[in-house]
């Protein structure tokens, strides 16, 4: 094959394989790892964590706000220490909540974050104060029989 | 009665050694692509035209084998989701098993069947008919200016391909869920970029691919150099290219992905 033809083909594989690149990029993944220069870290302790993973989603009225960066067990406590690393244009009130949740029934569990009314605000390494943990399916199921085990042994 | 019992030993011991001192001349021979790739990369018509070979050749098998192979997986993910009324994640399941795996893993796979084995018999044919040795004779490197052009060749084209190869598969995905199953496909999209992670999944599988283009070459490149001068010397040396390269994609898969997905 002439000299020219193989330029031809070899150019047009190389705009094939990086149009299906950022095919991959742009229309099938997100860039859903917030940069670390543009987030700030808080803190939330919950007593339990349930299935709750790291790089979890932060969401804040169902927008994403920052990531889970890390948990670890407060051995004082004896608490999970979920570390949040939050996009730094968002800021919450000194009272904000932070709960577990679960998206859908069988989905993924992340972080809800509810702004509160105070004027202060939480600033970088500062602790959530009010936290739920997340709701563990088993303790839930048992603690349903356990009072309906108590209701018939009362009639 | 000791002379025996030594020469049943070494006997025993031969393919081991073998193969010892085959994984060194590997090495070498590793060494030696390295040290002549800038003079080899600086011609660059020469690779050139072993991407055109090994890749361009290559794209019609990769195209079409990741449509079939994303039509399949829909088909068989939309069954399995279906059960648990979460067919909507049907997206999710496509792009993640082919951007993660199956894009990088089968791609190399093709990738040794088709063009690895070519690139072996090529180069064992040149040693057959003492072209390597004439080359050498007119003081022109043989690894210079046959093996690190086609090495370079496939190190480029693989993670193309693999790329084109996932690509097509999601594509193949998204006619069988939307056109076909009748599934939402504003679902079918959305779902599958709030799942897949670009630098998680996305890059990782083009890691992956990079080192198995690397494998692949090397080996395909190696063998074809080692092999016996003779017509059956390289059939084997090219039997030998797909299969050393197909045990050692799916290892190197087993610990690459042991790196970058554990925990997840």
């Amino acid at each position: 094959m002439k000299r020219g033809m193989i330029d031809f083909w070899v150019g047009l594989f190389a705009v094939a394989g990086i149009a299906a690149l950022l095919f991959l990029s742009l229309r099938v993944s997100s860039q859903t790892t917030l940069p670390a220069s543009d987030s700030y870290e808080l803190t939330a302790n919950f007593d339990n964590v349930g299935g709750l993973k790291v790089r979890a989603p932060v969401k804040s009225a169902g927008v994403l706000v920052g990531r889970v960066s890390s948990i670890t067990l407060d051995t004082e406590r004896y608490v999970a220490r979920v570390k949040l690393s939050m996009d730094s244009r968002y800021h919450f009130s000194k009272d904000a909540s932070a709960e577990i949740l679960t998206s859908g029934l069988l989905g993924e569990q992340y972080i809800g974050v509810t702004s509160g009314a105070d004027d202060k605000m939480l600033q970088a390494g500062n602790n959530f104060t009010i936290t739920s943990s997340a709701i563990v399916l088993e303790q839930l199921i048992s603690r349903v029989l356990f009072n309906k085990a108590e209701t018939a042994a009362e009639k | 009665m000791l002379d025996y019992l030594f020469n049943a030993i070494s006997r025993f011991g031969q393919p081991f050694s073998n193969a010892i001192i085959k994984l060194g001349f590997a090495c070498r021979f590793m060494l030696a692509i390295l040290r002549h790739s800038p003079t080899s990369l600086l011609r660059f018509q020469l690779t050139m035209r072993e991407i055109w070979f090994a890749g361009v050749l290559s794209v019609l098998i990769i195209a079409i084998s990741g449509l079939f192979v994303g039509m399949v997986l829909a088909l068989q993910g939309f069954d399995t989701l279906q059960r648990f009324g979460a067919t909507e994640s049907l997206g999710v399941l496509v792009a993640l098993s082919l951007v993660r795996e199956l894009g990088p893993v089968v791609g190399a796979l093709l990738f040794a069947s088709r063009a690895g084995s070519a690139i072996t018999a090529e180069i064992g044919l040149m040693k057959a008919t003492e072209q390597l040795a004439a080359m050498e004779m007119m003081a022109v490197n043989p690894i210079a200016r046959v093996v690190a052009p086609r090495f370079w060749g496939g190190v480029i084209s693989m993670p193309l391909l693999a790329a084109m190869f996932s690509a097509m598969g999601i594509f193949g995905g998204y006619l069988i869920g939307v056109k076909l199953l009748g599934l939402d496909e504003g679902a079918f999209w959305s779902q599958m970029q709030s799942a897949v992670d670009f630098r998680q999944d996305v890059i990782n599988g083009v890691i992956k691919s990079v080192v198995f283009g690397i494998a692949i070459s090397l080996i395909a490149v190696f063998e074809g150099y080692d092999a016996p001068p003779t017509a059956e010397g390289v059939s084997g040396a090219t039997t030998r290219t797909v299969v050393t390269s197909s045990l050692v994609i799916l290892a190197l898969d087993f610990v690459l992905t042991a790196f970058m997905f554990r925990g997840i």
